[in-house]
């Protein structure tokens, strides 16, 4: 498998420590070609600290991240920008790379913020900001997508249009994504693996596995997996303050 | 041409201004400012290293200014001490001990008010090469690290993330600071040159909406700031230092109408 050609992103047990506190652990997935693989999970429970990881942004982490790829477009969960520099929302569209008008004309067509091209980054609205950064992961064409959130504070049209583009996207340019979505009905219709994050891989799987499991129930509530049959197993673990994983 | 004191002067300050101008952009966006101000007080160790070695004085200052930056780095690293307080020690200290090892000199005669405040007079043709050729390298280099140190002041984990090694960038950069700092020691003076780094560039930040623009406006900035200090400075026996910051002031308080026009048309 580690061989395979279509593998974007692979994370072998990867974790990261601060402060001798586990912020994630154990965490094994990859991220191929066409493939969309959705991190859940509660607040806490790691899953931007996962996409860092995956994007080699953090340096001292256990286990190994393998990036088979350099063309990656990121859209972070916090992006805080110093308003101290003059940046002009077409500025920001060329930031890590030089892009022609025509493409940065066509990335910010399709999340529908063209209007706003010329305007101050400092004076969009929360929603157009984000459209602003989606539209610049875009651009570049990007074999991996890492999109962390990537919908918030999108107005709820917006959001349906954005996830359909983010699917149209995977599709045609055949780009493997990473996408980390509160949006329980977005993630089970649009993704091709999921991974439930709790601090370490609770489960993963295709969405109805995961659904089906007991532990996604545990954390997102009963009504999160209505839709399924009822299939039991046993907790082998609970949960300790200090991010531990205890066996029963 | 070069014969004249005063023409020398003005190349050696319009070179200076070529790179302070995109430097000094850097200076205010990434708030670098105390930190090229550590590094000029440092250069007057450098000075007289210069001096007791017989060595050439914009190498010396570079040496000693780029060993600064590294001591810093390393301090951060292995003190709690927060970095303000880092940089005011290092920038002290090293003046300090700079002036200290000038009084054991005596056999070598100071123009203490020339190094701290600049003095036009002491521009020779071999400085203007080294102000020209340098500054040229500077800014290819900063030409080179441009879209990873740009990136990176915007958004460091964007710029890591989508692969342009942003820690390479600010490394070199912390060098390129060094270096301006060598290369206009002699003109601006070292108590002064974080003023031809950030004035230029803060009066550009009043008029431009774009980094492209900010920077370009910086140029023009320190190229007029020098232009009319270096003149009042010739006109009324000042240091051409203080001459050219002050000039340098009085374009960032006429920039300063611009942003109260623009206030007025938002509203």
């Amino acid at each position: 498998m580690s061989t395979d050609q279509n593998i974007l992103v692979k994370l072998n047990d990867a974790g990261l420590q601060l402060n001798n506190k586990w912020l994630v652990k154990g965490v094994s997935l990859q991220v191929e070609k066409g493939k969309i693989v959705t991190l859940i999970g509660p607040n806490g429970s790691g899953k931007s600290t996962t996409a860092k990881i995956a994007l080699g942004i953090y340096k001292k982490i256990n286990g190994s991240v393998e990036k088979y790829t350099h063309k990656v477009g990121y859209v972070p969960q916090k992006i805080s920008i110093d308003w101290t520099l003059p940046l002009r929302v077409n500025d920001f569209m060329v930031l890590t790379e030089s892009l022609n008008k025509e493409t940065i004309d066509e990335a910010l067509s399709l999340t529908g913020v063209i209007h706003l091209k010329d305007k101050n980054l400092g004076d969009l609205s929360g929603g157009e900001f984000q459209r602003v950064l989606l539209a610049r992961a875009i651009s570049k064409k990007p074999e991996l997508l890492v999109l962390d959130e990537p919908v918030q504070g999108v107005d709820f049209t917006g959001e349906i249009a954005l996830y359909e583009l983010i699917k149209k996207i995977s599709d045609e340019l055949s780009c493997g994504i990473l996408l980390i979505s509160h949006d329980l009905h977005t993630v089970m219709t649009a993704t091709d693996h999921v991974v439930c994050l709790n601090g370490h891989v609770c489960c993963s799987g295709s969405p109805m596995d995961v659904a089906k499991n007991n532990e996604y129930k545990a954390l997102f509530g009963e009504q999160a997996s209505q839709i399924l049959s009822r299939y039991e197993h046993k907790h082998d673990h609970i949960h300790t303050d200090e991010g531990e994983i205890k066996k029963n | 041409m070069f014969d004249d004191f005063f023409i020398r002067a003005l190349v050696a300050g319009i070179g200076i201004a070529f790179v302070t101008g995109p430097l000094g952009c850097f200076v205010i966006w990434r708030r670098l400012s105390y930190f090229g101000d550590t590094l000029a007080h440092s250069a007057l160790l450098g000075v007289t290293l210069a001096f007791t070695m017989e060595f050439n004085i914009a190498l010396s200052v570079f040496i000693i200014s780029s060993l600064i930056a590294l001591i810093l780095i390393q301090l951060q690293k292995k003190t709690n001490l927060p970095g303000d307080a880092l940089l005011g020690l290092l920038a002290h200290s090293s003046l300090a001990v700079g002036l200290v090892v000038i009084g054991f000199l005596t056999f070598i005669r100071f123009d203490i008010m020339g190094l701290l405040f600049g003095d036009i007079l002491a521009v020779s043709v071999d400085d203007l090469l080294i102000i020209w050729i340098g500054g040229a390298l500077i800014l290819l280099t900063l030409k080179f690290i441009w879209k990873p140190l740009f990136a990176s002041t915007v958004n460091y984990e964007l710029a890591e993330a989508e692969g342009l090694n942003p820690d390479r960038a600010k490394a070199i950069f912390t060098i390129l600071m060094a270096a301006i700092i060598a290369i206009s020691i002699k003109m601006v003076g070292l108590l002064l040159i974080t003023g031809m780094l950030i004035i230029p560039a803060a009066m550009a930040r009043n008029l431009s909406s774009s980094p492209q623009s900010m920077v370009i406006y910086s140029i023009v900035g320190g190229l007029l700031s020098v232009i009319i200090g270096l003149f009042t400075s010739l006109e009324f026996n000042t240091s051409s230092g203080p001459s050219i910051i002050t000039a340098a002031l009085l374009l960032f308080i006429l920039s300063l109408f611009k942003i109260k026009q623009s206030i007025k048309l938002k509203n």
